[in-house]
């Protein structure tokens, strides 16, 4: 069967694409459009390294198929920094050591700015919840969970 | 595999309807996906359902609600006025996975992909809702009770989809709730699941009452004994045992992983118990 040709937006750029059925939207963006920042833990949507936003919304794109995104907006890991600024979140994880390895943290950080726009001062309790299926091995969980309080406030300050 | 997303439901059940082969219907993709990942499933055609707008739709009908089969539990939790006549529906959805599962797994996924185990169903059943299906033969409904007949086993027929489900009116008084127990806070399959929908009358006596059970049998259990056990009464302390007793005399649970039997069937009393107490309270405030 023929690929399908697929048109839809990532990080605010058109883009269009050709994909078989069975890629996922992870496997569209890692290998096709080279947007490696989205990382394949488990590809089961157990450990959200593959964190993204489609249409606002957090998903695992390892269980998103390429083409399903036709005409929606997609954003990534290498969307939040402005240029050569990082996001507050990607600014507030270094310097709390929010990141050991770093295969984790893109999802992380897709993951507490999708937070950060609905909840502006989220709870500890609520950032633990949210962020219940972004997987970390090495940190422990307290310094993400602090380091995104921090960016919580920066934000807030504007 | 062919990959076909359909605007109107007639196209997608006649593409069902036609199918060859192995064929599957898209709707979160949460389970789909992965058990096409671990070569469980191969199917020949994929039918996403998402652009037929009334798979889609939360709306208000007779007094009630129809909620779209591929509505998500992050749509269904920014819904205050569904949340407010469904709390028990729309917390039971938001049990399901994380954030990221959220955004994507819906009611109609999580019923035919036919587990037990699968949280949202005993919330529906314990609400008295009713599935839609559209097939090649036209419409028809379903207690949502009689659409799974076991572990993958679906009453839906060839061709036929869940379209959307719809929740009864409200009466004044009356509120659900669901629980499950799993061993950690998060991200993890119930072991045991009980939702509990009750109506009380002026007097604060319960009038009527709808209690369910999942992963305690091969199918998720409306289990009216249990209801029968508290209707009449305030759900003094009486009641909670006759609940209890109930039941625990409903289980036909299996050993795994996860749970014995034994321990399947205790904490299936305690949480009818304590899902029940929670709906009963938010009865009385509602």
């Amino acid at each position: 069967m023929a690929k399908h040709h697929i048109e839809a937006v990532v990080n605010g750029d058109a883009v269009e694409f050709l994909c078989e059925t069975e890629d996922t939207l992870l496997d569209v963006l890692r290998d096709t459009l080279t947007l490696t920042g989205s990382k394949e833990g488990c590809a089961s949507g157990d450990c959200g390294a593959c964190s993204v936003t489609l249409d606002g919304r957090l998903v695992c794109s390892c269980l998103v198929l390429g083409c399903e995104v036709g005409g929606r907006r997609i954003e990534t890991i290498e969307g939040m920094a402005k240029g050569e600024t990082l996001h507050p979140l990607q600014q507030r994880f270094l310097e709390h050591a929010a990141l050991q390895c770093g295969i984790c943290t893109p999802g992380f950080l897709v993951a507490s700015k999708a937070l950060l726009e609905r909840t502006p001062d989220p709870s500890e309790h609520e950032i633990r919840f949210w962020l219940a299926g972004n997987l970390c091995r090495c940190t422990g969980y307290d310094k993400i969970v602090s380091a995104v309080k921090d960016a919580a406030a920066t934000l807030r300050k504007g | 595999m062919r990959y076909e997303s359909p605007e109107s439901v007639e196209k997608a059940v006649a593409l069902l309807g036609a199918a060859t082969g192995e064929a599957r219907v898209l709707a979160g993709g949460t389970d789909l996906l992965v058990q096409m990942r671990a070569d469980i499933v191969d199917p020949e055609l994929i039918v996403d359902i998402k652009k037929i707008a009334e798979t889609r739709a939360v709306t208000e009908e007779k007094g009630g609600w129809r909620i779209g089969a591929a509505v998500t539990g992050a749509e269904l939790k920014e819904h205050a006025r569904l949340k407010k006549a469904w709390p028990g529906v729309v917390e039971a959805a938001n049990l399901i996975g994380s954030t990221q599962i959220q955004g994507r797994a819906t009611l109609g996924g999580n019923l035919c992909n036919g587990s037990p185990a699968a949280d949202s169903v005993p919330a529906l059943i314990a609400a008295a809702a009713v599935a839609t299906l559209a097939g090649p033969q036209g419409r028809r409904d379903l207690p949502v009770e009689d659409v799974m007949l076991g572990p993958r086993k679906l009453a839906l027929k060839k061709g036929e989809i869940v379209v959307s489900f719809l929740l009864p009116p409200r009466p004044p008084r009356a509120a659900d709730a669901y629980l499950r127990f799993i061993p950690r806070t998060e991200m993890d399959i119930a072991v045991v699941g009980a939702g509990v929908s009750l109506t009380l009358d002026g007097a604060g006596t319960i009038s009527a009452a709808r209690v369910s059970l999942g992963a305690v049998a091969a199918r998720v259990l409306l289990v009216s004994e249990a209801a029968q056990a508290i209707i009449g009464s305030r759900l003094d302390a009486a009641a909670q045992q006759r609940l209890e007793a109930a039941a625990r005399a409903a289980c036909r649970p299996i050993d795994d992983k996860r749970g014995t039997i034994e321990f399947r069937t205790d904490v299936a009393a305690v949480l009818a118990r304590r899902t029940a107490l929670i709906a009963l309270d938010r009865a009385r405030t509602s």
